[in-house]
């Protein structure tokens, strides 16, 4: 259950568009089922308060499509934005990639958002779907009602929450909350433990289910070239073919590089994946060594600072001990 | 009418299988999937596999031909393997529909020789739905989930198979089973399947229509505004196309192996910025251009040249897995006014 009720940010939204400080605004819309919620820019307070959703799937994060948002307009949109996403909007600022004066954000807090890949795994036919705090009552279409404890609808993203703390905003609905600290590097860990061939099994196995349907990459707030080198024919690289050869890992593995110490670790790309690929856990490879080469660092915490791999000081690692780390280990 | 008891069902699978290669949807965490048959594994209940079976006659990637060149001359080399006879188990009557729009494609003049190849060896025994999703809606396109098309019609009821075979490819095939099946009248059939329309009835799409689409609409719906509010959000990848039994755009493209040029091709997906790329860029230069052409070809353009066939069979996977769940029931809504509510 989300502590802020609905009402609250429909209030705070018609207030924006009645008083002139913004004229679009970025929310969750109702759709067929209580999950199935879509995001969309509404212009009208009637339009928001019939369509206007806000619970516990509204996962989506904004932050990307402030970048196409604001160069259609003078005006400033309104968008709400959930601790993580705040994470994405600074990392977005930082990459210079909107304008800042055309948004006016309102930071929403979130208790999580519940997994509908892990709903749907757990109830066939679902009818309805109610949070009563700890526990979720899915109501089935002719199986009757199970009950579950919300800890097990959580995907890994909120279950390993980083933080409750809002980095960026105009104004804030509800009380702030902290930077947290999670285990979301234990899953790492258990990967760096296999050998090698295990490792490369694991990957094979997750991999291999790929179909180069490219939500990872087209979700990501990190992701927001103006052509992807794998879109474009004169690449050389461009292929929309899915083998299970070297290409789709590839794949994966050059985009994980080239989102490292930018990835705000938001997990847009393991909630979108169709097949159900824990894609986040590559970018969390890339973050826990940051962390232990370079010191703590969380991509977008805060505007203009710079990942440790693009910032060269004389206290670098050697290039050599990071790669020697595991004959020390 | 054919029945064997479920408690022997692997011999009825062991014994497809001593014959042809035996493909069927087994449970995986990641939900259901085709995979081979062999001893021990078991036949999924689940409604939908994640990927459809159309990747049986339409797999994502192959290759064509290969080309080799020595000086001015070159060789085409045809790299088909022969196709093996191969028996699909337990495709659903949404995706059994969605070979009938698929032949359409491939089976027109010019016919697509490999497509044509695989389905003169595919031999498809289908699985009678009982318990639709909420995200069911063949209905709307007069499919009935109880008593699904193919070549052998099965039903699953608590204690037994019954499989009734509906061409000559599943009558060789039955015939060949004889010895372990018996004859069976169709009392648990009907029964089972009154109950299955009854619960179709129930769906939270049932009552979605598409009498609005179809056949020369091309004018009615091309230019409303709603397609703006529609694709706002589309992330532009090609999800919904690849889980959907019936999107059949594809890529031709000719790779430099190094020694010589493989042809392979590809699905592509109407969603993508390059897709149909021509000498004079692409046609379709925004993602509400592109999502149009999606839901237009299903709605209407395959219908106007199809005698009215729509090229969806409401399987609902795109419902399930659109990353900003925007779906083909959405734009049906909104674009078809109130008799589609």
């Amino acid at each position: 259950m989300q502590e802020i009720k609905r009402e609250v940010l429909v209030n705070k939204a018609s207030e924006l568009l009645k008083n002139g400080t913004v004229d679009r605004v970025f929310g969750w819309k109702k759709g067929e089922f209580d999950y199935d919620i879509t995001p969309a820019l509404f212009t009208t307070a009637e339009d928001i308060e019939n369509e206007f959703v806000w619970g516990d799937f509204c996962g989506a994060n904004f932050s990307k499509y402030l970048i196409k948002e604001t160069g259609k307009s003078e005006n400033k949109v309104l968008v709400f934005l959930k601790p993580c996403d705040t994470y994405s909007f600074n990392q977005l600022l930082t990459e210079h990639r909107f304008d800042r004066e055309k948004v006016y954000a309102v930071g929403v807090p979130c208790n999580g958002m519940l997994d509908t890949g892990k709903i749907k795994s757990s109830a066939e036919g679902i009818s309805k779907v109610t949070d009563n705090g700890d526990k979720v009552v899915i109501e089935t279409l002719f199986d009757g009602e199970i009950t579950l404890d919300r800890n097990e609808l959580l995907p890994d993203r909120c279950l390993n929450c980083k933080s409750k703390k809002h980095v960026a905003y105009d104004e804030l609905l509800g009380e702030d909350g902290a930077v947290l600290d999670s285990n979301r590097f234990d899953e790492v860990e258990k990967l760096e433990k296999m050998t090698p061939d295990e490792r490369f099994a694991f990957w094979q196995n997750e991999l291999s289910r790929c179909i180069r349907c490219n939500a990872c990459r087209d979700v990501c707030p990190a992701c927001t070239c103006e052509k992807c080198v794998f879109d474009n024919p004169n690449s050389g690289v461009e292929n929309k073919a899915a083998t299970n050869e070297f290409e789709e890992k590839m794949f994966h593995i050059i985009r994980a590089f080239h989102v490292a110490g930018r990835c705000t670790d938001c997990g847009e790309c393991s909630r979108v994946c169709p097949q159900h690929i824990p894609l986040h856990l590559l970018n969390r490879k890339f973050i826990k060594d940051i962390d232990s080469f370079y010191g703590e660092y969380q991509a977008g915490a805060e505007v203009g600072s710079r990942a440790p791999i693009v910032n060269y000081t004389t206290e670098d690692i050697e290039p050599g001990d990071a790669v020697r780390r595991n004959e020390n280990a | 009418m054919r029945k064997i008891s479920l408690k022997k069902i692997d011999s009825l699978f062991s014994a497809i299988a001593e014959n042809s290669v035996l493909y069927m949807p087994v449970d995986t965490k990641t939900g259901a999937k085709f995979e081979q048959w062999e001893n021990g594994k078991e036949l999924s209940d689940s409604l939908n596999t994640v990927r459809s079976a159309k990747d049986f006659f339409f797999p994502q990637t192959e290759n064509l031909m290969d080309f080799k060149v020595e000086g001015k001359k070159i060789e085409v080399i045809d790299s088909r393997s022969e196709t093996e006879d191969f028996v699909v188990f337990g495709v659903r009557a949404c995706d059994v529909k969605s070979f009938d729009v698929l032949d359409k494609v491939f089976l027109a003049e010019p016919q697509d020789s490999y497509y044509k190849n695989r389905r003169e060896h595919g031999v498809i025994m289908s699985l009678a739905c009982t318990k639709p999703n909420e995200t069911c809606f063949c209905t709307t396109f007069r499919i009935d989930a109880a008593e699904p098309a193919g070549d052998v019609v099965c039903y699953k009821t608590d204690d037994a198979f019954y499989m009734d075979a509906k061409t000559e490819k599943g009558k060789k095939l039955l015939s060949a089973l004889e010895g372990i099946t018996e004859a069976a009248d169709d009392t648990a059939v009907t029964e089972q399947q009154k109950l299955t329309r009854e619960r179709m009835s129930k769906l939270p799409l049932a009552s979605l229509k598409a009498d609005a689409f179809g056949n020369g609409k091309t004018k009615e719906f091309f230019d409303r505004p709603e397609w703006k509010e529609l694709s706002e959000s589309c992330l532009g990848c090609g999800t919904c196309t690849f889980v959907c039994p019936t999107c059949q755009c594809y890529d031709i493209k000719d790779f430099n192996t190094g020694h010589g040029v493989k042809r392979f091709r590809c699905w592509d997906s109407c969603m993508y910025s390059d897709f149909t790329k021509m000498s004079a860029g692409q046609p379709r230069l925004t993602q509400l251009e592109r999502f149009r052409q999606r839901f237009m070809h299903k709605l209407v353009y395959f219908p106007t040249n199809n005698d009215g066939m729509f090229s969806c069979v409401g399987c609902g996977r795109c419902l399930a897995k659109c990353p900003i769940q925007m779906n083909i029931v959405k734009v049906m809504k909104k674009l078809g006014g109130n008799s589609n509510g």
